[in-house]
Order: C-alpha cells, then sequence, then structure tokens
C-alpha cells in the first residue's frame, strides 16, 4: 500500500511541478497576437502556394492585418470572393481584380515542331534549358519536360504525352503563378480568364526572324504583322518578331485569329464558327 | 612518388589516340561563321556591317566591358551579314558571316615562322597586346586572358603556373603543340612572367606526355625562372585549383582567386598564342583542335581557323562514322554535346570528340545506396549526393552552406556514381541558382 | 548518319562502375568465410544460407512486384547479400521457418517498407538477427557443436558466453582465429572474414575507416582493462576473435545505406560500435554486442552524416 502511495505521490508531484513550470513559461513567453490575423487565416484557402508572393497563407494573412489597404494584395487561388471576405473582417475595402489563369504560350507538338535531336539528361527543364536551346529548331519553345506540371500544387497542369506540351486544366487552376516561375522559357503567363472562360492570345514565344521561326515549326509566330493590322483595338503589340495581345485591350472580337498565316492565335472556348471558306477548300482539294 | 593535388580525384581511361600526330592546317571553307561571344563575359559589339571587306585579324567584335576579349576575322573576304547562329551554348548568339576570298593578312601580322626571342615592352605594355589581340583561356573556359594578367588591388603574384596537364582523356592538342612548338611556348612562358612581374614560373605536366617532360626539361635551360613539375596522371589536375594544390601545395580559399595564394594560372595553348600576340602581332584567330574518337577513321590533331564549321573537321579526320551517337566539343568529362555539325570551331574548342551511339546512353538512374563514392572522389571535399538532394527540394540555405558554389563542374561524382545518378546536373542547377542568391542579396 | 545527335550534360563517360558490381564484390569477399562454415558444419550451413537467400530474394520479388507495383530489381544482389549475411548469424540448426520468418522481416519490414535499397534506416540483417534473436532466443543460442570436432554432436555454448559463466574452459586463441569452434554459420573464422575485407579493400568497394575503427577500438578498449585486469575475460584478443566481431566490423557495419558517409563520420561510427559492443559483452544482459552496437550506430546515421563535412579543399594548412 505504502509503495503505491509513494508512487501516486512522486507522480504528482512531478506532474504538479512541471505544469508550474509550463505555466509561467507560457506566460513569460506569451507573444501578444492579433486576433483578426487568425480570423483573416480562416478565411483563407490554406492552399500555402506562395501564388500571393508570400511564404504561406500565416504570413499572408499577417501582411493584410499590417497593411495600410489591401490594393496590393490579392490571393489569387481564392479570387475576389476570399479578398471581399478578408476586407470585411478588417474593415477595408479590397482592390477588384480579374480572375486569372495560366495560359501555356507554345503549340510547338511533336507533329507541328519536329525533333533535330535527342536530348538524354534528367527530364527537367531548368536542366534541359542550361545545357541548349532544346530538341527542336526553335530555342524558345516548350521543353516538355514538366517542370511545371511538378511546380504545380493544384494537379491543374499536365503534359499531354501525345504532344508533350503542358495543358492547363481550366476547373483547377488557380492562378498561384508557381508554373510561370518554374518554367525557365517563360512559356507561361497568367491572363484574364475572359468572361465564360474566352480567351484570345498568341501561343508562341518565338523572337527568331519569321523564315527562321517558321522552319522550326509550323504554327510559330513569324511576326508578320496581319493580326495586328485587322485589330480593331490595338490591342496587339509586335516586338522582336512577335505578337502579344494585350489583356486589357482585347475586347475578344476574333479578327485577329483567321488572319493569322500560321494559326499561332488561340482562341478558347469561343462557340464554334460558321463554316468559313478556308475550311471548305481544304474539304475540295482533299477530294480532288 | 610524383606530385598530385590531395583530394579526390579519378583517373579514367585515357584513350589518346590522336597522340603524336602531326598538327595538319584545316583548309579554309567557302564561308565562315565567328560567334561575337567566345569568352566568358559581355559579348562583343560587332564593329562591321554588311558588305565590309576584312581580312585575316581585322577586328570584327569589340568589347564592351572589362571582362571580355576582342574578335577578329579568321579569314579574308566580305561581310555576308550578322545574324543569329547557333554555337556551342546550344543557343543561337550574334555572329558574323563572311564570305571567304583568298587568304590576305593584316599587314601588321608576322607570319614568317621565324623565332623572336626578345622582348623589350613593360608589363602594361605586354597586357595591352594580349587584351588587344583577344586571347582567352585556351584550356576550354576561354576566360579573358588579360584579365587574369591584372592582379586586383592588395595582390601579388609570386609564381606563374603554365597549365600543360591535358587531363581530359581524348584529348592531345596541347600535347601536340608542347612538341612542335616548344620553344615560342616557353618564350610566351617570359612574357607572361614579365607581364605578372615574377621571377618564377612552373610548367605542370602529366606524366602520361614523358617526350614532352623531357623536351621541356632541355629547353628550359635556357630560360631563367622557368622550371618542369612532371604530375602524377589524375583527373581533374587541369582544374587551375587542383594544379595549384599539385605544384605549389597550397590551397585556393573558397570563394577566392588563384592569386589569393600567389598564383596565376595560363594555359599552354595560352602561352603560345600570348607569344603570337606579341611577339608577331597576330590576334587569336586560329588554334590546334583535336578529332578524335574510338570510331573516327583518322584521329589527328588540326590547325583550325576559328569560324570553321565542325563538319568539316569531321571529314578531315576521315567522315562521320555511321555509329555516331554524339558528337561533344572539348573533353568527355566537361565538353559540351552539340546538337548541330554547322557549329563553328571557337576559341575555346580544343577537341571534337565523336562519341558512338552505345555509349552516348545513360543509364537508368537507380536509387542513392549512400556508397559515398562521390564524396570520396570529389576534388573540392563536396558532398555530391547531399548537393543534389538539396537541389531536387530546393533547399538553397543547406546548399549553400555546403558550399555548392565550390563545385568545379569536373563530373567526377557521376562519372563514379553506380547508381548512374545526375549528380552534376542537379548540382550545376543548383549552383546557378544560389549564384543567383548570392548575387541579388549583394545588390 | 541518320540518327539524330544525342545531345546530354557533361561528363559524357561513366566509370562502368555499378550497384551489381559492388554488391557481387561483397559477396565474392564472403566467399572465404561461406567456405570455412561449409568445411565446419557441413551440409547444414550450405542448405541454412541456399534457403536464407531464397527467401530474402524470393519475399523481395514478391514485394516489389504485388505490393509496391514496381519492376523488381532482385538481381542487383542487395537481397543476396541479405540473405548470406541472416544465414550467417544464425546457428546451422535453426529450423526452416524462423529462418523464413527472419527473411520476412528483413526484407519486409527492415528493408522494402521504407523503399527498398538505399532507403532503408537499417541494416536488414542485423535487424533480422535482431528481431529472431528476441523473438526465439532458446533457437538462436544453441549452436551445434561443430561437424568436424570429434565429440558427438551435441549442442555447446560459445565463446563468449563462457567468458562469464566459465573462463576457464575458453579455447586457444588460435582455434578461434582459424574457427573451428561452435557459434552461428559466419562467426567461424576471423581469418576468412579479414581475406574477405582484403579483397573489398583492394577492390575499393569499402574504405578501411569502418572495419578497422571497429577492430582497433575493441581491442584497445579491452586491451586498457586487460592491463589492470589480465583475466582471460578482458582479454582483447578472445574479444577481437570471437562471436560476430569481424563479420560485424567487415560485412554489417560497412553496408553503404546504414552508414555514415564522410570519413570522420565513418570513424566516430566505428569507434561506437567498438566501444558499445564491449559495454554489451562485459557488464550488459546479452553475451554478444556486436548487432546490437551496429543497430543502435544505425540510428544515429543522420546525426552522424549531418553534423560531419568531408575535408573541403581550401580548409587544408599550407605546407609549402
Amino acid at each position: 500500500m505504502s509503495v503505491l502511495l509513494s508512487a501516486v505521490a512522486t507522480l504528482g508531484a512531478i506532474g504538479a511541478g512541471s505544469a508550474a513550470i509550463l505555466y509561467f513559461v507560457g506566460r513569460k513567453f506569451h507573444v501578444e497576437e492579433d486576433p483578426r490575423i487568425e480570423k483573416v487565416q480562416e478565411a483563407l484557402p490554406a492552399a500555402n502556394c506562395g501564388g500571393c508572393g508570400f511564404p504561406g497563407c500565416a504570413s499572408f494573412a499577417n501582411a493584410c492585418v499590417k497593411a495600410e489597404t489591401l490594393d496590393d494584395l490579392y490571393c489569387p487561388v481564392g479570387g475576389q470572393e476570399t479578398m471581399d471576405r478578408v476586407a470585411g473582417i478588417l474593415g477595408k475595402s479590397a482592390a477588384t481584380a480579374a480572375k486569372k489563369i495560366a495560359v501555356v504560350r507554345c503549340s510547338g507538338s511533336c507533329d507541328e515542331r519536329p525533333r533535330l535531336n535527342l536530348y538524354d539528361g534528367v527530364s527537367n527543364c531548368a536542366i534541359a534549358a542550361a545545357l541548349y536551346g532544346g530538341d527542336t529548331g526553335c530555342s524558345f519553345g516548350c521543353l516538355g519536360l514538366g517542370d511545371c506540371e511538378e511546380s504545380c500544387t493544384f494537379d491543374a497542369i499536365h503534359i499531354n504525352p501525345a504532344t508533350m506540351l503542358p495543358e492547363v486544366v481550366e476547373d483547377k487552376c488557380t492562378a498561384c503563378g508557381a508554373c510561370v516561375k518554374a518554367c525557365p522559357k517563360d512559356i507561361i503567363e497568367l491572363r484574364k480568364q475572359g468572361p465564360k472562360s474566352r480567351r484570345i492570345y498568341v501561343s508562341c514565344v518565338n523572337k527568331d526572324k519569321g523564315a527562321v521561326a517558321k522552319k522550326a515549326c509550323n504554327v510559330a509566330c513569324i511576326g508578320c504583322s496581319k493580326c495586328q493590322q485587322v485589330c480593331p483595338f490595338e490591342a496587339i503589340t509586335i516586338e522582336n518578331n512577335l505578337a502579344f495581345i494585350i489583356d486589357d485591350k482585347c475586347r475578344l472580337c476574333r479578327k485577329c485569329v483567321p488572319v493569322c498565316p500560321t494559326n499561332s492565335i488561340l482562341e478558347l472556348n469561343f462557340p464554334p464558327r460558321k463554316e468559313t471558306a478556308p475550311a471548305v477548300k481544304e474539304e475540295v482539294t482533299a477530294n480532288a | 612518388m610524383l606530385k598530385t593535388f590531395r583530394i579526390g580525384g579519378i583517373h579514367p581511361k585515357e584513350n589518346k589516340f590522336s597522340a603524336g600526330k602531326a598538327i595538319q592546317p584545316i583548309a579554309i571553307p567557302a564561308q565562315v561563321i565567328i560567334p561575337l561571344t567566345q569568352h566568358i563575359g559581355a559579348p562583343c559589339q560587332p564593329v562591321v556591317k554588311k558588305g565590309d571587306k576584312v581580312k585575316v585579324g581585322t577586328l570584327i567584335g569589340k568589347t564592351v566591358g572589362f571582362v571580355s576579349a576582342n574578335i577578329h576575322s579568321s579569314v579574308s573576304g566580305t561581310v555576308l551579314k550578322i545574324d543569329k547562329a547557333l554555337d556551342t551554348s546550344g543557343y543561337k548568339r550574334d555572329s558574323v558571316f563572311i564570305q571567304v576570298e583568298g587568304d590576305q593578312w593584316e599587314e601588321k601580322i608576322d607570319c614568317t615562322p621565324t623565332l623572336l626571342k626578345e622582348c623589350t615592352l613593360s608589363s602594361k605594355e605586354i597586357i595591352d597586346k594580349i587584351s588587344a589581340a583577344g586571347i582567352v583561356g585556351m584550356g576550354g573556359a576561354t576566360f579573358p586572358t588579360h584579365v587574369k594578367l591584372i592582379p586586383p588591388p592588395g595582390t601579388k603574384a609570386e609564381t606563374l603556373i603554365i597549365n600543360a596537364v591535358e587531363c581530359e582523356p581524348y584529348l592531345t592538342s596541347d600535347h601536340q603543340l608542347m612538341m612542335e612548338k616548344t620553344e615560342e611556348i616557353l618564350v610566351g612562358t617570359t612574357i607572361l612572367m614579365k607581364a605578372i612581374n615574377v621571377n618564377k614560373a612552373v610548367i605542370g605536366i602529366e606524366n602520361n606526355k614523358k617526350d614532352a617532360i623531357d623536351k621541356f626539361t632541355t629547353a628550359v635551360k635556357s630560360y631563367p625562372g622557368i622550371t618542369v613539375q612532371p604530375l602524377k596522371v589524375q583527373y581533374p589536375q587541369g582544374g587551375e585549383k587542383q594544379l595549384i594544390d599539385a605544384v605549389v601545395r597550397r590551397q585556393v580559399p573558397s570563394g577566392a582567386l588563384p592569386i589569393s595564394v600567389g598564383v596565376v594560372v595560363q594555359n599552354v595553348g595560352t602561352a603560345f598564342a600570348v607569344y603570337e600576340a606579341v611577339q608577331k602581332n597576330k590576334p587569336l584567330v586560329e588554334r590546334v583542335v583535336t578529332i578524335t574518337g574510338k570510331e573516327i577513321k583518322n584521329p589527328c590533331n588540326v590547325l583550325s581557323r576559328v569560324g570553321i564549321p565542325l563538319n568539316n573537321l569531321i571529314d578531315f579526320a576521315g567522315g562521320l562514322p555511321e555509329t555516331t551517337g554524339k558528337i561533344v566539343c572539348g573533353g568527355p568529362m566537361m565538353g559540351k554535346a552539340v546538337a548541330s555539325m554547322e557549329i563553328p570551331v571557337t576559341k575555346g574548342t580544343s577537341g571534337i570528340l565523336v562519341i558512338p551511339t552505345l555509349e552516348s546512353k545513360r543509364n537508368n538512374m537507380k536509387d542513392c545506396i549512400r556508397c559515398t563514392k562521390c564524396i570520396n572522389v570529389c576534388p573540392m571535399g563536396l558532398s555530391p549526393t547531399l548537393l543534389m538532394n538539396l537541389t531536387e527540394y530546393s533547399e538553397w540555405d543547406r546548399a549553400e552552406k555546403n558550399r555548392i558554389t565550390d563545385c568545379i563542374e569536373c563530373g567526377s561524382c557521376s562519372y563514379t556514381c553506380p547508381s548512374d545518378r545526375p549528380l552534376l546536373d542537379y548540382i550545376r542547377l543548383g549552383k546557378g541558382k544560389v549564384m543567383g542568391i548570392i548575387r541579388t542579396r549583394k545588390n | 548518319m541518320n540518327n539524330k545527335l544525342i545531345v546530354s550534360p557533361s561528363p559524357h563517360v561513366h566509370s562502368g562502375d555499378s550497384i551489381e558490381k559492388n554488391m557481387y564484390g561483397v559477396l565474392i569477399a564472403l566467399i572465404p568465410a561461406f567456405l570455412v562454415a561449409v568445411y565446419v558444419f557441413r551440409l547444414d550451413a550450405l542448405i541454412i544460407t541456399a534457403l536464407s537467400v531464397l527467401f530474402c530474394v524470393g519475399f523481395e520479388y514478391l514485394i516489389a512486384r504485388y505490393i509496391m507495383k514496381k519492376e523488381p530489381s532482385v538481381f542487383d544482389g542487395s537481397a543476396i547479400i541479405t540473405g548470406v549475411l541472416l544465414a550467417f548469424n544464425v546457428p546451422s540448426n535453426l529450423p526452416i521457418w524462423i529462418l523464413a520468418l527472419g527473411a520476412l522481416f528483413s526484407i519486409g519490414v527492415v528493408k522494402m517498407s521504407f523503399g527498398g535499397l538505399g532507403n532503408n534506416i537499417f541494416n536488414p540483417a542485423i535487424a533480422g538477427r535482431i528481431f529472431l534473436l528476441i523473438s526465439f532466443p532458446a533457437q538462436m543460442t544453441t549452436w551445434p557443436t561443430p561437424a568436424i570436432a570429434t565429440t558427438d554432436a551435441t549442442t555447446s555454448a560459445t565463446v563468449l558466453s563462457n567468458l562469464r559463466l566459465d573462463p576457464g574452459s575458453l579455447p586457444a586463441i588460435k582455434d578461434m582465429f582459424f574457427g573451428f569452434e561452435g557459434g552461428s554459420i559466419g562467426e567461424m573464422s576471423a581469418l576468412a572474414l579479414l581475406l574477405g575485407l582484403v579483397y573489398m579493400l583492394w577492390k575499393k568497394i569499402i574504405t578501411w575507416h569502418i572495419p578497422v575503427s571497429i577492430i582497433v577500438s575493441v581491442a584497445l578498449f579491452t586491451g586498457i582493462l586487460y592491463i589492470f585486469n589480465p583475466v582471460p575475460t578482458f582479454n582483447p584478443l578472445i574479444h577481437l576473435f570471437s562471436g560476430g566481431l569481424m563479420l560485424g566490423a567487415i560485412f554489417m557495419a560497412t553496408d553503404y545505406v546504414t552508414s555514415p558517409m564522410t570519413k570522420s563520420g565513418m570513424l566516430i561510427y566505428g569507434v561506437s560500435i567498438g566501444f558499445i559492443t564491449v559495454c554489451i559483452r562485459l557488464w550488459g544482459a546479452y553475451p554478444e554486442g556486436v548487432s546490437f552496437a551496429i543497430l543502435l550506430m544505425n540510428a544515429f546515421t543522420p546525426l552522424i552524416n549531418n553534423y560531419t563535412t568531408p575535408k573541403r579543399y581550401g580548409e587544408v594548412v599550407k605546407n609549402g
């Protein structure tokens, strides 16, 4: 019995002593934290993707609370809705920003862009890009080794094994920008998702002269400026033999798409056009 | 016991098929492509335009920064265009295309083979001449030579080491140059000693070139201050830091330049180029290239003008074998595989190595078995397997602490790995990232 | 030439070294000890070793193919080594089902559940042996008298258990060195194991650091005790040539995957194993401590790796 008692007493004493130490240490080192930080954090998606430019959701919440205005702060994953909620918690107003999505500006699939040599290294774009321009004649285009896929925490970008090009899954992409940073060729860009997910962009980043670019890839932008001429809104610039559609100016009129001689301008999620002349012509030649 | 460096090292099969083959000149084709970046540092600005007539030795690209080297025309003829062309970097860069007409040299260049021993120029005049001639490190690193000859403030050179190691397997261009231009190299060495104001020079030669060691040991007797140091065959002895350790038993601290231990290292080919530039007014427009490979019919050493496509050189050596899998500019350990045979010879092309398909493909990578062989062979005393993992997981802080920036990219780790892991590929990537981080931190 | 050129980063040559070469090199180094075992225990040793290898390779194949769903790499030799070493660590009359259980534990739990070769924390053979020792102490510590002995086949205690129980009955050190005393299959002959060490050092499969530091530290610790109290219990030679010390120091502690990667780390690891072994042998509950010492230090390996670095270039003092 006395053994039992002494055991209980000893353990109890140790427990009480430890509790006391913990209590006082906890008091002494207590950090006063703004309770709003926790609330903001709860409103965030908790993806910890770093798309906002901060290491994680906690530090973004901290920044939101400390910032004077929310103009420079944006959570691409949560989007406008989340930012409005954060603004509500903090009694500030959120800046309005259009929802963005990642687009891959290269259409040089295996068929369009012949492979000229064989890369036999690690399947890593950064390593291949440091070595040379790539296994095609185009040293600007996609290497297809999947750094973007690797970097995506939302399972929203995948290399299509048939084309060896990455494809963005629209429902999953949060425009966090991880793939943009991961791509050593700067092919991926965050663009406005557009109404009904409709968007138009130049799917090429080749800055070579037209003839060189065309030789390397059938769907390369050759900088011919036809799209620029046809654009009613001055939304297209041509620099270094490469056309670029400015997001903010483009009104999705689709006029530039058919004039492109190399089909390097892509339109996504638009209803199909009426049968156009070139398509008919193609049919004729096919029959002939 | 022969001297060698003290940490790590490997001994790959030497395969020096072209050893002892006399240097033959390569015929000049109808057109050459001369890249405007043939060195480490800022690209040159072109000073010619389409239609200009040039002679051999005419300046066509001028330096824009301190770390840069002039580019001269290697042929006489007309400038066709200045356009992007693929070079050994694997990317298209600005190059001068020249249509060849005859072979006229600039008047001031002395083309006679007479040996000129006397050099009365001052240190500054020598360095200016070297700078004007666009001389770069001929071992393959292509670092502008004049930059190395101007010591940073507060440092003083004591010893000049001439790197005649040629530790890369297959390559023999330096070896053959040493056999044919012994006196010129020694005069060049004397000029370099004068330029950095030292009275001691050591020529480090690996023991697999016994004939060169003998020849130089006899020849140096008439050149005061120069000695020959035979070295045990060990890769990467040609690495600057390893050579310094081997010859003078000093180690350059992490992040410091060789001058911090009082040493300047120059390649033996550079010494010859310096002789030609200073004594003969000849800019760097040609170099000795080894064309070799297991299946090459006629492995040889040639004297090629800068700008001649690899095609022409390979044809000279008996054409491209059917079994070719890979073409490497430089040696098998540090050379660059090229994607096209149209790429021109540049100042840094020490060899062209043709590897058969069977030996070109890498084996599949397996898990690391922690055998520590990469650690044992690393000449910088790093842990390659750890650095590869840190790069894979983007742990840049730890990579920096484990001195990823010390890596000299010699490839000994990948060479030796039993699991066929691409250690150097990752370390090179991580090294670049960490150097970028350090640079932004400094700014 | 019609093929496309291959482009890859340097280096463009490889030494030709491979996991297989190293693993089969270790197996070759194990041959002398195996021959002695067959000489001493005749068919029993052969059967136990063959079955152990079969179990290990079989389990690895099955686990890799049907549980991990990856291409089994059983012929890289590592499973064979585990099998041989496990067999070398058990008595030659061990029931087969216990052996199979040991192999399953070694391969299944210790090796494959961590991801296979290269990812395990503990040496599979050592962990297997300890698993069996704790689970089946009776079967694991009754050794048959060697078949070459003239007496009838009765079980005999080993040198190490006699060390404390009955110091008077110790055999001649010479016999221990050549290996005709009772014990586990592979622990017989120190000479045969040392031959294996010489082979592995010659082929550069391992470096001297781990085995030498273990052997020297055991000799040193017991030697110091022997100087103060020269009784057979402390005799360094008995400690060196008895039990699993040589087998452990040469073949098990040197396992690539579970030993430290730096030279200084290897020395710390080796000396620690030596010290712990001596402590367990002299004052612990078990007569033999090598495998416990190795297992314990396996656990410390990541820590040692973390706190030791190779000798860096640029940190060597100038010596003219």
